[in-house]
């Protein structure tokens, strides 16, 4: 096979760059001296240590990781749940529509999803604030834990839980000593994801949101309004390193415990 | 061979048996798993469930392990009905197809798991851990992980995990489905080994027929959700009740003709076969006379003592394997029935037939090794004259495949007893195929 073409590169380039070349500027403009964003004026990182200083955004911080945790938790609980149901449960009337439906959100548009959850929390006469969002994201990431933890249940052997119920298990211990610890990879991936799906969100959170609590992407997006600052870029970065840390290490740990099996395997097969 | 070793606690009626299957159904939908059976299984037995794929062998299986529950009927297990009762509460244990052990946990963890479950003191574990591990032969592997041991070391896992908790019954679900022949062969005597020291009921599903003829003490040959027949596994062999039976189990000759009682006709032999084997031999040793005692006595003494009686010069009798080989007399002992079933031959003697089938249609069904094949017209109750149309040679035997007159297939298996033997029978030959009177069966289905 050949590697390399000059077709191949330029193909490369251009689908790369046109991805990144926002994200790297953005990137760059964030170690700017100079307070224009658009003028080069030398390399500082002084805008990062302005950051520090600013109450305001370290407040919505600290809001959006709160909610991040809570609703990534959450998600994977209930997600979890679900894709267990669908995937484990016999065969019940209109399975195929609830699994379908679980899917649903995922494609929904949402300014929707934000806006019947706004409508239902006005309903109920829930104050908006960092529970109203923990609940909001919750309800649109628990589809994507479901989907990446039902891809794992499928193939994972029936035959183990029911070893476990043969000796001696209840249902619940089978499920938390043998089915758990064999998914947790999935379950863990789930939760990155999850978590920064939420740390990303801005239309539900925006619809979501009180002002008691605001999160960092709304906070960048009103204060982009009032014009950009080299602090925002300076957070955006930030913001770009933790999800990304978070989105490598979710498909590193899936990637690394099918790695070890491979590895034991081959191990064992050479005696 | 001693009597009261035998075991067949299901001729012996005051034996309970230790699992009870009544009028039990099973339905998928409109597939009818297992239909209306009823079996009794009994402590200590090595019980084989044989049947093609989907006759529902598993299905019985997993309705033992709780893993299903029966449409209706139910299923008692030492005499307490099980309908109702979850697998982990029940005194059985299974090993499973793919062996299900739990990756995540090292081998002695595996072995442990049932016993935690138990609320069993530590050290009890630990001991009973390694006993089994002692049993399977695993003890250098008991710190691995499932992936790191061969397929049949995690075999032996799955059996010891299963064997931990000493279940009343221990289910396998076509436990040596996994391995190679040679393996599979030195695991079916490792199994019944394990049995035996154990005293453990072994319930074992497979498809292998030489596999269940090996561990089993009976085997149920399924068809369709039904038990077609119970039997040993000679039993099975020997006297199958039904022609799905007989060619199920191993290779078969089947002939259709019409039953007829055998008349008289033949001449009446004055027959004993059972005096042969009444002398009794005294071969204790006795002085003997030397020469010069016999000239004494012949000379001397037999005008006083009378004369000298010489010891019965006498064969000792026949031992059972040259009964069973000896070939048959002409003298074929009369009753049973006559097979007509070509008009090319004459009709098959089948003395161990019984009188009812006169004027049924019948199959009558003989194993290929109990074919003699010749070139000159035996001394046999049954020869039948055809032309030898191939020939397998399989090392320890050779299959002929026979094309009898009037074009009726059939394999006559022999053994090479000899290097190169019967070369003298090869390709187009005409041959005779004999038998003895005794040597099939007649089946009315």
């Amino acid at each position: 096979m050949k590697r390399f073409s000059w077709f191949n590169a330029t193909a490369l380039t251009l689908g790369f760059t046109f991805l990144y070349l926002p994200m790297v500027i953005l990137v760059i403009y964030s170690f700017n001296e100079s307070k224009l964003v658009t003028v080069w004026a030398g390399f500082s990182i002084k805008w990062y240590g302005e950051l520090l200083q600013n109450e305001a955004f370290l407040n919505a911080a600290w809001v959006t990781i709160k909610v991040a945790i809570f609703s990534s938790t959450l998600a994977t609980v209930l997600g979890t749940m679900a894709a267990y149901v669908l995937v484990r449960a016999n065969r019940f009337k209109g399975r195929t529509l609830f699994s379908g439906m679980i899917y649903a959100p995922l494609v929904m548009p949402e300014v929707i999803t934000g806006l019947s959850m706004l409508l239902l929390f006005i309903g109920i006469g829930l104050d908006r604030g960092v529970l109203t969002i923990v609940l909001a994201h919750t309800t649109f990431a628990m589809c994507y834990v479901s989907v990446v933890v039902s891809s794992r249940l499928v193939s994972f052997d029936r035959s183990l839980e029911e070893a476990a119920l043969d000796l001696g298990c209840s249902p619940w211990q089978a499920f938390r000593l043998v089915t758990l610890p064999i998914i947790a990879p999935a379950v863990i991936s789930g939760w990155l994801l999850a978590f920064t799906l939420s740390l990303d969100d801005l239309v539900i959170a925006s619809f979501t949101a009180g002002p008691s609590a605001t999160t960092l992407p709304i906070k960048i997006f009103s204060a982009v309004r009032l014009g950009v600052s080299p602090e925002i870029n300076a957070l955006s970065t930030i913001m770009i390193a933790i999800v990304t840390v978070g989105v490598i290490s979710a498909s590193l740990i899936s990637k690394q415990a099918s790695l070890k099996q491979q590895r034991d395997e081959q191990a064992a097969a050479r005696g | 061979m001693a009597q009261e070793t035998v075991f067949e606690p299901w001729n012996d009626h005051n034996e309970s048996p230790l699992i009870q299957f009544k009028n039990v159904t099973k339905r998928f939908g409109d597939f009818i798993a297992i239909d209306d059976l009823t079996q009794d299984i009994y402590a200590k037995e090595f019980f084989a469930l044989l049947g093609p794929s989907g006759c529902g062998k598993t299905t019985m299986m997993r309705m033992l392990g709780g893993f299903e529950t029966p449409t209706s009927g139910t299923i008692k297990i030492a005499g307490q009905d099980m309908n109702n009762v979850p697998p982990n509460k029940r005194a059985v244990n299974m090993m499973f197809q793919s062996y299900a052990l739990f990756p995540h946990l090292s081998i002695y963890e595996n072995i442990a798991f049932g016993l935690r479950r138990a609320d069993m003191a530590k050290g009890a574990i630990d001991a009973r851990v390694t006993e089994m591990l002692k049993l399977t032969r695993l003890e250098k592997f008991a710190q691995r992980k499932p992936h790191q041991i061969s397929g049949g070391q995690r075999q032996r896992v799955a059996l010891a995990r299963s064997l931990a908790k000493a279940p009343k019954l221990l289910l396998l679900d076509e436990p040596l489905g996994a391995l190679d022949k040679k393996l599979r062969q030195d695991t079916q005597f490792e199994l019944m080994d394990i049995q035996e020291k154990t005293g453990t009921t072994f319930v074992i599903v497979t498809h292998d027929q030489e596999e269940a003829m090996t561990v089993a003490s009976r085997v149920a040959v399924m068809d369709e959700g039904r038990i077609i027949q119970v039997a040993t596994p000679d039993a099975i062999y020997e006297a199958p009740n039904s022609t799905y039976v007989a060619d199920f189990i191993g290779d078969v000759n089947l002939i259709k003709g019409q039953g007829e009682l055998r008349t008289s006709n033949a001449p009446v032999q004055e027959v004993e076969p059972e005096q042969t084997t009444e002398i009794i031999i005294d071969d204790t040793p006795r002085p003997q006379p030397n020469k010069f005692g016999e000239w004494i006595h012949d000379k001397r003494l037999s005008p006083i003592i009378g004369e000298r009686i010489e010891p019965i010069k006498q064969l000792p009798p026949p031992s059972a394997q040259e009964l069973s080989t000896a070939p048959a007399s002409a003298s074929t002992p009369e009753g049973g029935i006559a097979l007509n079933w070509s008009t090319e031959h004459p009709a098959i003697i089948v003395s161990n037939g019984d009188e009812a089938q006169d004027g049924k249609t019948l199959t009558f069904a003989i194993r290929p090794e109990k074919l003699n094949i010749s070139r000159t017209k035996p001394d046999a109750p049954n020869a039948l004259q055809g032309t030898v149309i191939d020939i397998a040679y399989l090392g320890n035997v050779s299959t002929y495949h026979v094309e009898l007159t009037g074009g009726q297939m059939v394999k006559a298996q022999m053994a090479n007893s000899r290097r190169l033997a019967r070369r003298d029978i090869t390709w187009e030959d005409n041959v005779w195929v004999s038998f003895t009177d005794t040597a099939g069966v007649l089946l009315e289905r």
